[in-house]
């Protein structure tokens, strides 16, 4: 019993953990930015193929993939931000909508283009595969190497943010840009270097994704609900609230699976709905 | 003047004549429905290699008549079954087709069925898997596979083979449970056990609760049925994590699991899966090799799967049907054709079973191993002739109309 209700949590615990490295840059372009950046998944993507790429065809080690995972999507992100995303800060949430719609669908299509539809077989060095036994217990290792790297982003954000003149500059400029360029801050570029932040945090998510998850050009699309409830739930600023809210989310939905599978996934939206209508801002909204 | 209309007389005799000639080299149009987008892009993706690498070789002209392929997507397959159903209708009454193929899955086929039925068009279905599909109207003719066929074949062979005890994880879908209901009675009927057994939601992306549950189920073997896609690497993987593989208990799955993509994501994990299955790139056979090096050259080195030898073997059985027809391609005439055709494919001898229009094919049972170093499938025994079990079993009861429809 006791085995079973540990492996329980701590595969619900680190799924969800997935599921927040996928949505924690979304809570800076979506929640911080308030910009409803919808194609936050095919930032995301764009780490998952670039990681693929260098490991199946440069022989790169999975860990040196991750920072240029991170780069080329932040980079992707300022061409992306300077010539379309820019022009649409003060625009309506439904034109921003329509925009980043259309950006998905269009990484779909470049996707499927350039490395075709099929599935890209991810294989992980030996260290990362398996499990871990203790006794009854087992843990995966590429489960606890998802909480591990999830526990990192959220205290480097916690500390970036929160702690460093950058952080206090980017907070300035979304919560008050007038005031902000009053004070000679330069909020174009606050803006383009957070935006950047938020979706090369994607594209690390993506290339940590991929492992479980796999990749295909429909990752863009597949899992957006899932990072939409995190940061909806979370509250929309809050790296805090995202962390946490992944956490319970994914433990949520693997106890339901285990216990009633008939239903599915319905719990973890009836939880969603339930929580939205007791705390709309989110369980842990800043403002 | 009077040289003037015989003239004309002449000139229109002429054109009449040329009408008529045209006539009778109209093209036949085949439309194929197929999700080339979306979740299941890749299942277009792989049954169009198949359908190209066939005219390839064959040609574009049968029985004297030219063969125009119009290609509609499906898009978002097995969830807009209404797309496809639309695309029949328009490809029927606007595009005036003789022929329609493809179907990547289930609920697609099943929503087009009526069409065909009251537009008297043949369809080949390509893929879409549940049994029942080819009871639903007298012109559907089926190349892929009807699952029941495999599992029914497979679930007897477990049972025979040292399972006592299963417990059957599928995909909550139409095919998902045709295929726990096949293994489960199966497998009973054989003298084994069921457990237990879960049908996953279709949008999954962690197995690790079903993966706990089949190893406190305490079953000595188990079944699993998942669509292509992600799913089967990542349900691969949740096994292993769960430290569930072939050496702890037996795996017996259909042949998604064990594809191409999942085996080299999965890695060594896979070894010793069993999978009973209609076509595998291992098999051998000279008509398979020349098959596997047509589809690599096309794909950049990919190896052909099940969609693929399903796209290629469709057109052959439109192919070798038009020429018995000698290119005459209204539905009676067609379907009749059809039926009871038989021929050698890729994946070794074929037939078209007269009574229900569904494929009549060995199932073959493989392994998960090691050659040379690469991980993949080996067969190690066959079942011939195999039909598919449930509609023997609606024969059986009498409830199966002499064209092949359920009452």
């Amino acid at each position: 019993m006791i085995p079973r209700i540990v492996s329980l949590l701590f595969d619900g615990f680190a799924y969800g953990m997935l599921l927040f490295v996928l949505s924690v840059g979304l809570s800076v372009t979506l929640g911080m930015m308030n910009f409803v950046n919808l194609a936050h998944g095919a930032f995301a993507m764009v780490g998952g193929y670039v990681a693929i790429t260098l490991m199946n065809k440069a022989g790169w080690p999975f860990f040196a993939t991750l920072p240029i995972a991170f780069l080329a999507a932040a980079a992707f992100s300022v061409v992306l931000e300077r010539l379309l995303y820019r022009r649409l800060y003060r625009a309506t949430d439904l034109d921003q909508s329509l925009l980043t719609i259309g950006i998905v669908f269009m990484s779909i299509a470049v996707a499927a283009y350039v490395f075709g539809t099929n599935q890209q077989p991810v294989q992980l060095p030996e260290y990362l595969r398996g499990r871990i036994v203790l006794g009854d217990f087992n843990f995966g290792v590429y489960r606890l190497f998802l909480i591990a790297a999830a526990l990192v982003i959220t205290v480097l954000m916690v500390i970036g943010l929160d702690y460093t003149r950058f952080g206090a500059q980017v907070r300035a400029c979304v919560d008050n840009q007038r005031m902000a360029r009053g004070l000679g801050l330069n909020v174009d570029n606050v803006f383009m270097l957070t935006f950047a932040l938020g979706s090369g945090l994607a594209g690390l998510g993506g290339a940590l994704a991929i492992e479980p998850m796999g990749l295909d050009p429909n990752f863009a699309f597949k899992y957006l609900v899932y990072m939409l409830i995190v940061v909806a739930v979370g509250g929309l600023a809050s790296i805090r609230g995202a962390f946490l809210t992944a956490g319970l989310l994914g433990v949520i939905d693997i106890f339901s699976k285990y216990y009633v599978p008939e239903v599915g996934s319905f719990i973890l939206y009836l939880v969603m709905v339930g929580l939205l209508i007791w705390r709309p801002a989110g369980l842990f909204a800043r403002r | 003047m009077r040289k003037l209309f015989a003239g004309l007389g002449g000139v229109a005799t002429a054109m009449l004549l040329g009408l008529s000639a045209a006539q009778a080299a109209d093209p036949i149009k085949i439309g194929l429905i197929m999700s080339y987008s979306g979740q299941f892009g890749d299942l277009g993706t792989m049954m169009d290699a198949g359908v190209k690498l066939y005219m390839k070789e064959h040609g574009d002209t049968v029985a004297g008549r030219k063969i125009e392929i119009i290609r509609k997507d499906s898009g978002a397959a097995g969830t807009a079954p209404d797309v496809a159903k639309r695309l029949a209708q328009e490809l029927i009454v606007r595009d005036k087709v003789d022929i329609i193929a493809g179907f990547s899955l289930t609920p697609d086929a099943l929503a087009a069925a009526d069409v065909f039925t009251e537009s008297k068009k043949v369809a080949v279905i390509m893929n879409a898997a549940t049994a029942i599909i080819t009871a639903k109207s007298p012109y559907f003719a089926r190349v892929s596979i009807p699952l029941p066929q495999a599992f029914d074949a497979l679930g007897t062979w477990a049972a025979k083979h040292g399972s006592k005890s299963v417990f059957t994880m599928v995909t909550n879908y139409g095919p998902g449970i045709d295929s726990e209901v096949a293994f489960q009675a199966a497998f009973k009927k054989a003298g084994g056990t069921v457990v237990g057994g879960v049908r996953f939601p279709v949008a999954n992306p962690d197995f690790s609760a079903f993966a706990q549950q089949l190893k406190d189920s305490k079953a000595d073997s188990a079944f699993i049925f998942v669509p292509g896609g992600e799913q089967p690497a990542a349900l691969g993987k949740a096994l292993a994590e769960h430290g569930v593989s072939a050496n702890s208990i037996k795996l017996y799955s259909s042949g998604e699991l064990v594809n191409d993509e999942p085996l080299k994501s999965m890695g060594e994990g896979a070894l010793g899966i069993i999978s009973g299955w209609h076509y595998s790139w291992v098999h051998k056979s000279p008509e398979n090799e020349k098959f596997v090096k047509g589809i690599r050259e096309m794909l950049n080195g990919r190896n052909p799967d099940q969609f693929t030898v399903s796209g290629y073997d469709g057109m052959a059985l439109i192919y070798k049907a038009l020429e018995k027809t000698k290119g005459k391609a209204d539905g009676d005439t067609l379907i009749a054709a059809m039926k009871g055709l038989s021929w050698e494919s890729p994946r070794g001898p074929m037939m078209i079973d007269p009574e229900t229009r569904d494929v009549v094919q060995t199932i073959y049972l493989r392994r998960v191993e090691k050659v040379d170093g690469h991980i993949q499938n080996v067969e190690f025994d066959k079942l011939e002739k195999v039909k598919d079990p449930v509609k023997e079993g609606l024969k059986a009861a009498g409830k199966l109309n002499p064209d092949g429809t359920a009452k």
